[in-house]
């Protein structure tokens, strides 16, 4: 685990803040030992536990790529069987999509990031927040065991039906692909209602909306779209998994059951997925681009309003992947236009950062040429994603490797070039140390360029007419030598990983102190200590501006007046953030950790047979009952509180 | 349509190098799209780079940020503002491109064309000619002749999974889909064969399921489709008279066709005049002796998880049998 070494300003407190800092110590530090290890519920310990668990899952599915593409360097090439290829390829996707760019992406930054951004000592529901992580965990050390024992998914990240139906799909491999979506997907909910309640109810006194950071709007946008469209996704594996196990024919067309339904529903979540990946990118790339172009950024509504605009457009687009199938022309035109549409609210943003840039002062640090990246590769992806966007054009490359290119130019540049700018921007926030300016730039430069010779040649052996999805290619078809290139560029991304792995590490340990506030930026989080004490925020702050550091009075006030003998926290009102009541989160516990366990069991249980759900629900429900077993001492605070309140 | 061609992809399974109107559209409508978002592209991070040079400030010691400025944020404001509006008129004129290519495309002659019918099997195409007397209907597999210059009516579906059926340089892709018909207008120009490919994953083989577009005079159509609606060759050799033998007697017949013998089954593919064809197994190998016998003995070892089973035969049986298929013309 990520180890960290406080810095900072606790030389300057008084006595009585020193005391005052000990007695809220005693009431939020996390539990120790082993056993402490499966009870912390604290939002920035869980985070972390979701950062390194995510980039865990991130290396690995690199590593099958890397395979992969040593595979398709050669024609008619051995390296993988065709068996073996199949698996590789969907555990790719499914792990990139549904064990890192999600988790990292949207769970992992919001939990770590956004009560800190808010000034808030805790995430909303912070058990519900730990059971979240475990069972993301468990549902990805499940897929990945299944696929050690060769019962590895194999039907595309997609699992379109029939192929992945009882007829076409033999084994256990798209059951295990199946409840891998039912885990994350009930994760990322969860992650989702902990992150609304969080945003607009527990934010610091005077952050009305007009004043939230984009980041947290961005999250907060994602977090809607995960409540809508995750359910899609849940149906249609669900319906897959009672298909294949329980006999039911909702995609069996002999008896009347629709193949076209499960992209239907599939795609209602997947397009959306797109955007719950790069929407808080690009909500990172609004965060660097003010800091390090030193001034409050150019056209705050404009960006808020592109986010929350895509956020809705998300959901009118996804025939768009289904252009092939067939669909009557006016459809076509319609979903043509929205997928255009989408555009406007993009090129918004990106015109408002280079507004930004063009009349800051701007810091050439990693961070920033993160971002820089995150411009030239993201608009690349954009441009290619007009092509997809046309119905005529979509027609020739759709599932071609110039698709896999564009989403590649998309995720990676929306989603992993911000990802890495993020983690140089706030690594000193989360260790206390900074990382090394060289080797950052270094990791920057050989990605980007790593990235573009991976993936730039995809465009072009798309266009001369390589599918997607095959485990290889004839000699004569004038696609080796664009493939050997990309291999080769696959090296470079190798090797800039490794160079970020040292950098990490390295500073980890020998980083210099980075103090409260190293970029001198504007945001909350930067108001506590780096690392942040387990109660985040010795006074909870109060805000001034949309930049509460930069905006602060020089006698800006902090709450008062909450109690210090639990782990009690102050609710706003959700459209002007004025105080309203007082309430107190729950400590730590090992119930979420039981409770995850038991669904576990229940969830892999329903692989083998529909029991699994029935009998598997009686363990959760024990877990539950003593999860929210009633305390006497809560009780009774709370009983007081009320009558306080109620005066 | 517009702005024309784009040169610089050759081969015969490139969108970019069409052989009939259909493509031809597309490829305006690709050409149109490239030019404005190169161009787009360009300008943008051009603007992206000459700022970032003009407001670099030195590392080290981080600047304390700047109070805003109303009247350089008013100059912005115009800026982005304009450039919204080129954004949209843009995506206007590349959506208008896009419909026009939509109606091109749905607005080819449907009645007058000449429906031939695609089936997708795993991991192959099975091809019908049907005609109004029965017995002139012909069944191929992997290579559709087609006549040149007369609009076609590709009219499929899916006999399992999906697949989607795609020759590039004469249209884009339509997926076939069990319990869903299809139908889709193309023509080609030029004589010549055109490789196509499925382009939609299902399963095992997808890498492996190819087919070739042959087009020809229509004289030379005609010709194919009258020879290929006769029945199969008698054999006169003995060795083939053996190879028919060995044909009938062995699992060969449990999944095959050949027309004019008892084999009847429509498993695999109709083999009734396999001599006729270029390549076997969906454009895996060529149609030769070695590659016809390599692939009776093991089908397995050349294109794994396909339902053609191993055939356990002797080495004279093996070659009474390619010896029969191959006068099967």
């Amino acid at each position: 685990m990520i180890t960290t070494t406080p810095t900072g300003n606790t030389a300057e407190l008084t006595e009585q803040e020193r005391a005052q800092a000990a007695r809220l110590e005693a009431v939020w530090s996390e539990p120790g030992g082993f056993w402490g290890w499966f009870k912390a519920v604290h939002h920035t310990t869980i985070g972390k536990r979701y950062v390194v668990t995510a980039f865990a899952f991130f290396l690995l599915a690199g590593l099958l790529a890397g395979v992969m593409r040593l595979q398709l360097a050669f024609p008619e090439a051995h390296i993988l069987t065709n068996d073996k290829y199949n698996q590789f390829f969907t555990m790719h996707g499914s792990t990139m999509m549904f064990l890192f760019a999600v988790p990292m992406m949207f769970e992992a930054l919001s939990v770590y990031l956004v009560p800190l951004m808010v000034g808030t000592r805790s995430i909303a529901f912070p058990r519900l927040n730990a059971y979240s992580y475990y069972l993301y965990v468990f549902g990805g050390l499940m897929f990945y065991v299944a696929f050690l024992c060769n019962t590895g998914a194999d039907r595309g990240w997609f699992s379109y039906v029939p192929l992945a139906g009882p007829d076409y799909g033999p084994g256990k491999r798209p059951d295990f692909w199946a409840q891998l979506i039912t885990f994350t997907e009930v994760s990322a909910i969860a992650v989702a209602v902990e992150v609304i309640v969080t945003v607009f109810r527990l934010r610091a006194p005077g952050m009305s909306l007009n004043r939230i950071p984009i980041f947290v709007w961005g999250q907060v946008t994602v977090a809607f779209m995960v409540l809508f469209a995750l359910p899609g996704v849940v149906l249609s594996s669900t319906m897959l998994l009672l298909d294949r196990t329980c006999n039911t024919q909702f995609f069996n067309p002999v008896v009347g059951g629709d193949v076209l339904l499960y992209q239907h529903l599939f795609w209602w979540f997947g397009h959306p997925e797109v955007y719950l990946i790069f929407i808080p990118g690009t909500a990172v790339i609004s965060t660097i681009v003010t800091t390090f172009s030193r001034r409050h950024v150019f056209g705050y509504l404009v960006l808020v309003l592109s986010l929350v605009a895509t956020g809705f457009m998300a959901f009118g687009l996804w025939v768009h992947h289904m252009f092939a199938t067939g669909i009557p022309q006016i459809a076509e035109s319609y979903f043509t236009a929205a997928s255009m549409m989408i555009a406007i609210p993009t090129g918004a943003q990106i015109f408002c950062w280079i507004a930004t840039i063009a009349t800051g002062k701007v810091v050439l640090k990693t961070p920033m040429w993160w971002a820089i990246g995150f411009f030239f590769v993201f608009i690349m992806g954009g441009m290619t994603g007009i092509f997809v966007a046309s119905v005529p054009v979509d027609l020739q490359v759709h599932d071609t490797y110039f698709v896999v290119a564009h989403f590649h130019y998309v995720l990676i540049g929306g989603a992993v070039f911000p990802l890495f700018g993020a983690f140089a921007y706030w690594f000193p926030k989360v260790t206390g140390r900074m990382m090394s300016e060289t080797l950052g730039q270094i990791t920057f430069w050989l990605f980007f360029v790593g990235f573009n010779i991976t993936f730039f040649p995809m465009h072009l052996v798309g266009i001369r007419g390589m599918p997607r999805r095959v485990y290889t290619y004839p000699a004569n078809m004038g696609w080796t030598t664009l493939n050997q290139i990309e291999s080769l560029g696959y090296v470079l991304l190798f090797v800039a990983v490794c160079v970020l792995l040292v950098n990490v590490f390295r500073s980890m340990r020998t980083g210099a102190p980075a103090g409260a506030n190293p970029w001198k930026a504007g945001t909350l989080e930067w108001g506590a200590t780096s690392p942040p004490p387990p109660y985040n925020f010795l006074h909870l702050p109060t805000v001034n501006g949309r930049e509460a550091l930069w905006d602060a009075a020089p006698n800006q006030p902090v709450v008062g007046g909450l109690d210090e003998d639990a782990r009690s926290f102050l609710t706003t009102r959700t459209l002007d953030a004025e105080p309203a009541t007082r309430d107190e989160f729950p400590g730590p516990t090992i119930w979420p950790f039981l409770a995850a366990v038991a669904t576990t069991i229940a969830f892999v249980g329903s692989i083998f047979t529909p029991w699994g759900i029935t009998l598997g629900s009686i363990p959760v429900a024990i877990t539950l009952i003593g999860w929210f077993w009633p305390e006497r001492q809560a009780a009774e605070r709370r009983r007081a509180r009320e009558i306080w309140q109620s005066e | 349509m517009m702005i024309g061609t784009v040169p610089g992809f050759p081969g015969n399974q490139t969108s970019l190098n069409p052989v009939g109107p259909a493509a031809q559209h597309i490829e305006s409508e690709f050409a149109l799209i490239f030019w404005i978002t190169a161009s787009v592209y360009c300008i943008v991070l051009l603007a992206l780079v000459l700022y970032v040079v003009r407001r670099k400030h030195s590392l080290g010691e981080m600047p304390e940020p700047l109070p805003t400025d109303l009247s350089s944020d008013r100059r912005a404001q115009r800026v982005v503002g304009g450039a919204m509006i080129v954004t949209v008129v843009l995506l206007f004129t590349i959506m208008v491109g896009s419909f026009v290519t939509g109606h091109a495309l749905g607005s080819m002659n449907r009645e007058s064309a000449y429906t031939i019918d695609v089936y997708g099997h795993q991991w192959w195409w099975e091809v019908h000619y049907p005609n109004d007397e029965p017995d002139k209907t012909v069944v191929t597999a992997n290579e559709l002749h087609v006549p040149v210059g007369v609009p076609l009516r590709i009219h499929g579906t899916s006999r399992d999974v999906i697949h989607s059926f795609w020759a590039p340089n004469v249209h884009g892709k339509r997926d076939l889909m069990p319990g869903y018909d299809t139908d889709i207008v193309m023509q080609v120009d030029q004589p010549g064969r055109f490789r196509g490919q499925c382009a939609e994953y299902c399963g095992e083989q997808h890498a492996h399921m190819s087919f070739y577009m042959v087009a020809e005079s229509k004289q030379q159509f005609n010709q194919w489709l009258e020879d290929q609606a006769k029945s199969s060759f008698e054999p006169v050799s003995q060795q083939t008279v053996r190879g028919q033998q060995v044909f009938l007697s062995h699992a060969c017949v449990m999944c095959h066709t050949i027309r004019g013998t008892a084999a009847g089954s429509r498993v695999g593919p109709d083999l009734t005049h396999l001599a006729s064809r270029q390549t076997i197994a969906a454009g895996v190998l060529p149609n030769t002796t070695g590659s016809l016998a390599k692939w009776i003995l093991n089908a397995q070892s050349i294109k794994p998880g396909c339902r053609m089973p191993p055939n356990q035969m002797s080495g004279n049986e093996l070659r009474d049998l390619v010896a029969y298929l191959e006068t099967l013309k």
